[in-house]
């Protein structure tokens, strides 16, 4: 038997006796919607996914208390489900949308395998934001319909007895004469105790099952104290809505609030990341070196296909700056030819073309554009034929050379016939650069040089944020440049750190006023007049110690643009030598 | 590494001059890479001269197929440039000279080849009609200011061709020179009469009858431009006309209903339009395949899956045909770089010359082929003791064998010819409409086989005479213009065929006679109840006589004739022994050059590391990573894991494998030892 839900707004229950068939078809009815609706919901990708518990849907229709029910198995079966839902993808959709996520629970305890010490490993990520897991309820909307899959699926008779306690109590049918599994009805008319109370027993149930795993009580508490959205009634036609703002809102993010300051251990300058690193043996070098020959073998190759007027574009997982480098000084050493990192910030095509005009052709000339000189070049290897040169470009897909213009004033030179362009992109999706028109500049020919190294050299001008961002740099400058001061201008430094220091919570601190400044500096008999304080802030200001900015209202504002903690660290270290 | 540097992201190396002096021919790369480098001089010569006629017979069939084009497009802009040049007092001439003479030349969708097109045009317009003649592109010209001065630079251009270059430092300051249609108009006026004057001295002038030569301007994408600049421009240049003689050429992509739908009416009326349609690129690809790969006169084949290859690339992504043409020069390099044996890929007489000359390594290369290792399974034994032992005797039967493949290819492509007449116009085409989709299909599987032929063969059958007729007649034709004489029997019963299908036609001639003699007497004053009756008549008597009319015995005999041919004669090409000489087949490498996939290439590197480094540590089911994989596997199993917000913190804590984070790209990794 089952209670249905006749009308939602007006919370009247109507109880009704369904045969068991009835029931069994209806699930077997909402387990066909359910999937296709899965399906959708992953392609519409994930913050929900982020959220791994649905059973905290506190709606108040059958459909609920069949979640409910389930609430404890389903946390047994994460291993289960995850397989279930990798037999059923395809490969195309993997490929083509990346962000796709099919198997959430598995890495997670697969990482906690790896991990020798099993830390709080992905739980933390849940338990650490009690004011952002409160959000799950609504999330986990999109998962009733899976839950009656795994209900559907599962031993049943394994969770009569984890069945919420509460409601078996609200219900005045006893439900163990029947052996039907899934006959709970829920009533509409629950007050905030009754599922409170519901909640307790629910929470006690999870204690008792020994799957639990234990952050899941944690999250599962105070989100059962909430009061039952009522948002949560919607129709089932709007749920795919719903799954798609659910899927794109940033709100529910679940983010852990650890930050690198937090850990205790010493940021590394780069010397000693990069010592560190060299330290490091990569796996598997045997068969990074037979790849690397197979694609050695193809030097020749590449060699004769330039010359025969097509152009080589290297792609592939990892660095391919080595492998060009190894066919620069195989095959290059007799030829002109010009090495241009697309990956080094500075680069541009008025860099490149200048490089060819003056090194190359040693032409001393300017240029008025970049068009008259492309134009000049084209000319001039037009008419000597015997030229030739070789153009390597790491990255051809760099932020720096990615335009459409470069690409244009590249490709251009690559169609001449006697320069030989072999280049190398990373970017997922760098291929967009080109069109036909360009592609065809370029005749390509592709080759796959897939290297799983690291891309050290193309990130060395990138900023890692576990090396100390140049801290020891200003840092010490600042020592040095305010022992050279006089001890009053060291009062006037520090009195503008602390000012800064005390704002550091305050995110809209645009800095500290002049003629605050001055006031506060007079109290300390610090300078006698602003002229003298001027005196002293341009002196700061030669050395690059503070930064002036005019405010909205047109007054002064001093700020020091270095980093808090770098300034916490002076201030300490001030207070240990005096 | 000399490459890397915090300054500079550009270095130049160059190499001591007497160093380059020794720069290395190209065939040395041909043979160094290969171990085996059998006679690869020899195949890249024959690499270079095939590909040199591939080459020139391409650009031929370009030139050939834009002619008729570009014949009418220049007569029309002679006949509608008279007008101008008469000067007439005629009322209808004066209100024609306030239209600008337009040719819309329908293109077809937007390729690069459509460059090369316009190239060639401009050549043939500046060598026949004008010096002056200027292409504009839909980029260069946002707005009314840039279109004049691009215009003007373009003119001023073509005058310092016909002048002299000693104008270009006045043209350097000319450039920066607020341009209007004024003063265009000027310009043209003292440059045609300057020319006037030094016309007897110059060699390079247009063609005498022409005092004031036509501004001829090409938009070359006329569908990108802004409407308002085009309307603004033609209205000005109306206005112009009579002092500056403008002809435009639009080159249109989609319909010649566009011009109509870009300019209000009273803009288009201005504008005096002649439609011009351009050879689809579907029917240039079909020329060049015909010129190229259905003739014996190159010996390079395509197998089925590379031509597939070529044309998918082409119907399905870019619709061009120099990178058809690109495709196929590919094919060809790849071909006589892989396979040793290439070297007999030339034409019969050098072929066999070049068969004396194998080396012993290159008869056990022959012995290898699995096409002849079956061909002397089916010989006798004492024959294949020989064949396997004997160099002279394996020489001399690849002679014969390569003859008789060149014969295989000479009767395949005309009995394909003739099929095609006859399949190509048949109703839902069974076959294919072009000729390359039914060389597709037979190289594909054997012809026979497949229900296409099987339906086309009953809808053969279900012709008429005057439509079997023609088609025999064009078939009659392929076989005449051939001078093999291979088929001569063939050609033969054709024409038997057409004669008594002719013949045909004067017995029925004599039938109608008669019937019409019948039906005239029927049909004389009848009420509507006896003419009912006497139709009826008549079509008993018709049905009567169907049994089996002559024509429908000959028609019977033409069809399995027909069925003959394409059994005895389009024959897989596999069968043939010594095919690997001639076709190349490695469509996968041709795929992976021309049309790569970085991003599943990139997935794969990924999710199964296991596909590049061969350890068996890193093999694994389906969506699962060893926890041996590179770290970059495990980040992105991780960054898949969550990929909105990572942090990094609890990365780190997460495992104490070393973990490689990422930082700032998704792409640049740091590592961090955290154990």
């Amino acid at each position: 038997m089952m209670s249905k839900l006749e009308s939602k707004e007006d919370k009247m229950l109507e109880v009704q006796f369904v045969g068991d068939d009835d029931v069994l078809n209806h699930i077997l009815d909402r387990e066909g919607g359910a999937k296709i609706k899965k399906e959708r919901a992953q392609l519409l990708v994930n913050t929900k996914k982020i959220i791994k518990k649905p059973e905290y849907d506190l709606e108040e229709d059958d459909q609920e208390v069949l979640k409910d029910q389930n609430y404890v198995e389903v946390l047994g079966r994460h291993v289960q489900e995850s397989l279930k839902n990798g037999s059923a993808t395809d490969g195309g959709n993997k490929v083509y949308s990346f962000q796709n996520r099919k198997h959430p629970e598995k890495m997670a305890k697969l990482a906690s395998e790896l991990a020798k010490t099993p830390r709080k490993s992905v739980s933390s990520n849940l338990k650490s934001d009690p004011e952002i897991t409160i959000d799950i309820p609504q999330c986990s909307k999109g998962h009733s319909a899976s839950d009656k899959v795994q209900l559907k699926n599962n031993d049943k008779s394994e969770f009569l007895s984890t069945a919420p306690r509460g409601l078996r109590k609200r219900l005045i049918v006893p439900r163990f004469h029947s052996d039907s599994e899934s006959e709970y009805s829920a009533s509409n008319s629950e007050d905030d105790e009754g599922v409170a109370q519901e909640c307790e027993e629910n929470t006690n149930e999870v204690i008792l099952s020994e799957q639990i795993q234990a952050q899941n009580r944690v999250v599962s508490a105070p989100v059962c104290k909430e009061t039952p959205s009522k948002k949560m009634r919607r129709d089932k036609t709007s749920d795919l809505v719903e799954e798609y703002f659910e899927a794109h809102s940033s709100s529910k993010v679940l983010t852990s609030d650890r930050t690198l300051q937090k850990l205790k251990r010493a940021k590394l300058d780069q010397q000693t990341l990069h010592n560190l690193l060299s330290k490091v043996s990569p796996s598997f070098s045997a068969e990074l070196k037979q790849l690397n020959q197979q694609y050695e073998q193809l030097f020749h190759k590449w060699m004769l296909q330039l010359h025969l007027g097509f152009n080589i574009v290297l792609y592939g997982l990892g660095s391919k700056r080595d492998l060009l480098e190894r066919f620069r000084t195989t095959m290059l050493q007799d030829c002109i030819h010009v090495v241009i990192n697309g990956f080094f910030p500075g680069i541009s095509v008025k860099s490149i073309l200048n490089s060819i005009t003056e090194e190359v052709l040693n032409h001393m000339g300017t240029f008025r554009s970049v068009l008259d000189q492309l134009d000049w070049i084209i000319n001039k290897f037009k008419e000597e034929s015997s030229l030739e040169l070789f153009l390597l470009i790491h990255n051809l897909d760099s932020q720096m050379l990615r335009g459409d213009k470069s690409q244009q004033i590249i490709g251009q030179l690559s169609s001449l016939r006697n320069i030989y362009l072999i280049a190398s992109i990373d970017h997922l999706n760098a291929p967009l650069m080109w069109d036909h028109a360009k592609q065809s500049l370029y005749n390509w020919l592709w080759y796959e040089t897939t290297t799983y190294s690291h891309y050290t050299e193309e990130t060395s001008y990138e900023n890692s944020l576990l090396v100390k961002q140049s801290g020891s740099l200003p840092l010490s400058s600042l020592t040095h440049v305010l022992r050279s001061l006089t001890p009053n201008a060291r009062g006037i430094f520090r009195l503008l750190i602390k000012y800064q220091l005390d704002n550091q919570d305050n995110p809209y601190y645009i800095g500290l006023s002049f003629q605050d400044f001055y006031q506060q500096c007079r109290e300390a008999f610090l300078v006698n007049s602003d002229l003298t304080l001027r005196a002293q802030l341009t002196e700061f200001r030669d050395h690059k110690l503070i930064r002036t900015k005019k405010g909205t209202d047109g007054v002064e504002y001093l700020l020091i643009p270095v980093d808090n903690g770098t300034l916490t660290d002076f201030l300490e270290k001030e207070e240990e030598e005096f | 590494m000399a490459t890397s540097s915090v300054s500079k992201g550009c270095f130049v190396f160059k190499p001591d001059f007497k160093k380059r002096k020794i720069s290395v021919p190209i065939e040395d790369y041909f043979n160094k890479g290969k171990n085996e480098s059998e006679d690869s001089k020899l195949r890249f010569e024959t690499y270079q001269l095939i590909w040199q006629q591939m080459k020139s017979e391409t650009e031929r069939l370009q030139e050939e197929l834009n002619k008729n084009l570009f014949d009418s497009l220049i007569e029309f802009l002679q006949k509608s440039h008279s007008g101008f040049q008469k000067n007439s007092r005629d009322w209808g001439c004066q209100i024609k000279l306030r239209e600008i003479p337009t040719a819309a030349l329908v293109l077809g969708v937007n390729v690069t080849d459509h460059d090369l097109t316009f190239r060639s045009l401009t050549e043939v317009l500046q060598n026949n009609v004008t010096p002056y003649v200027v292409s504009l592109q839909a980029k260069d010209c946002p707005d009314m200011k840039h279109f004049l001065q691009k215009l003007a630079s373009q003119l001023m251009d073509c005058n310092v061709d016909v002048q002299s270059k000693e104008k270009e430092s006045v043209q350097v300051t000319q450039k920066k020179i607020h341009y209007s249609m004024d003063s265009l108009s000027t310009w043209y006026m003292s440059v045609t009469q300057k020319t006037d004057v030094k016309m007897p001295r110059k060699k390079r002038t247009p063609p005498s009858q022409w005092q004031s030569p036509p501004v001829v301007l090409i938009l070359k994408d006329m569908e990108s431009f802004t409407t308002k600049v085009l309307q603004d421009f033609i209205i000005i240049s109306s206005q112009h006309l009579h002092e500056f003689p403008l002809i435009l050429i639009f080159g249109i992509a989609t319909s010649p209903v566009v011009v109509h739908r870009m300019l209000p009416h009273a803009v288009s009326s201005l504008l005096c339009i002649e439609l011009f349609q351009s050879l689809s690129c579907k029917e240039h690809l079909t020329t060049v395949l015909d010129k190229l790969l259905l003739t014996t006169q190159f010996p390079f084949k395509l197998s089925e899956k590379v031509l597939q290859v070529l044309t998918n690339i082409f119907l399905y992504h870019d619709f061009s045909i120099q990178n058809f043409i690109k495709g196929l020069q590919l094919s060809l390099l790849e071909h006589f770089y892989s396979q040793p044996l290439s070297v007999l890929c030339c034409n019969l007489p050098e072929a066999k010359r070049r068969i004396n000359f194998l080396s012993d390594n290159q008869c056990e290369n022959i012995r290898r082929l699995p096409s002849f290792r079956r061909y002397v399974e089916k010989q006798a034994s004492e024959k294949q003791v020989a064949l396997l032992t004997n160099e002279r005797f394996l020489k001399e039967e690849t002679q014969s064998l390569l003859e008789n493949l060149h014969v295989y290819h000479t009767n395949y492509f005309l009995v394909l010819r003739c099929l095609h007449q006859f399949t190509s116009s048949l109703p839902k085409y069974p076959l294919g409409r072009q000729i390359r989709e039914l060389y597709c299909t037979c190289l594909e599987k054997n012809i026979r086989d497949s229900e296409e032929y099987a339906s086309a063969l009953q809808l053969l059958r279900m012709l008429a005479k005057d439509e079997l007729m023609a088609m025999l007649q064009k078939c009659f034709k392929v076989f005449k213009s051939s001078s093999e004489k291979q088929l001569g029997n063939t050609a033969k019963r054709i024409e038997e065929f057409l004669a008594q299908f002719q013949s045909l036609d004067a017995e029925a001639k004599e039938e109608e006679e008669d019937t019409s003699e019948s039906q005239s007497k029927g049909l004389q004053k009848t009420d509507l109840y006896h003419l009912q009756k006497s139709l009826l008549e008549m079509k008993e008597l018709r049905r009567a006589s169907k049994r089996q009319t002559k024509f429908e015995v000959l028609r019977e005999q033409l069809v399995s004739f027909i069925d003959s041919l394409a059994r005895e004669y389009l024959l897989l090409p596999e069968t043939q022994p010594l095919h690997e000489v001639l076709y190349f087949s490695a469509a996968h490498t041709l795929r992976q050059h021309l049309n790569a996939a970085p991003r599943i290439a990139l997935h794969t590197a990924l999710n199964n590391p296991y596909y590049y480094l061969k350890n068996e540590a890193l093999r694994s089911e389906e969506g699962c990573i060893p926890n041996v994989a590179p770290d970059i596997c495990i980040a992105y199993k991780l960054h898949l894991e969550c990929s909105r917000l990572i942090n990094l913190v609890d990365w780190s804590e997460l495992s104490n494998i070393p973990l490689y984070i990422c930082a700032t790209s998704s792409l640049s990794i740091h590592p961090m030892m955290d154990t």
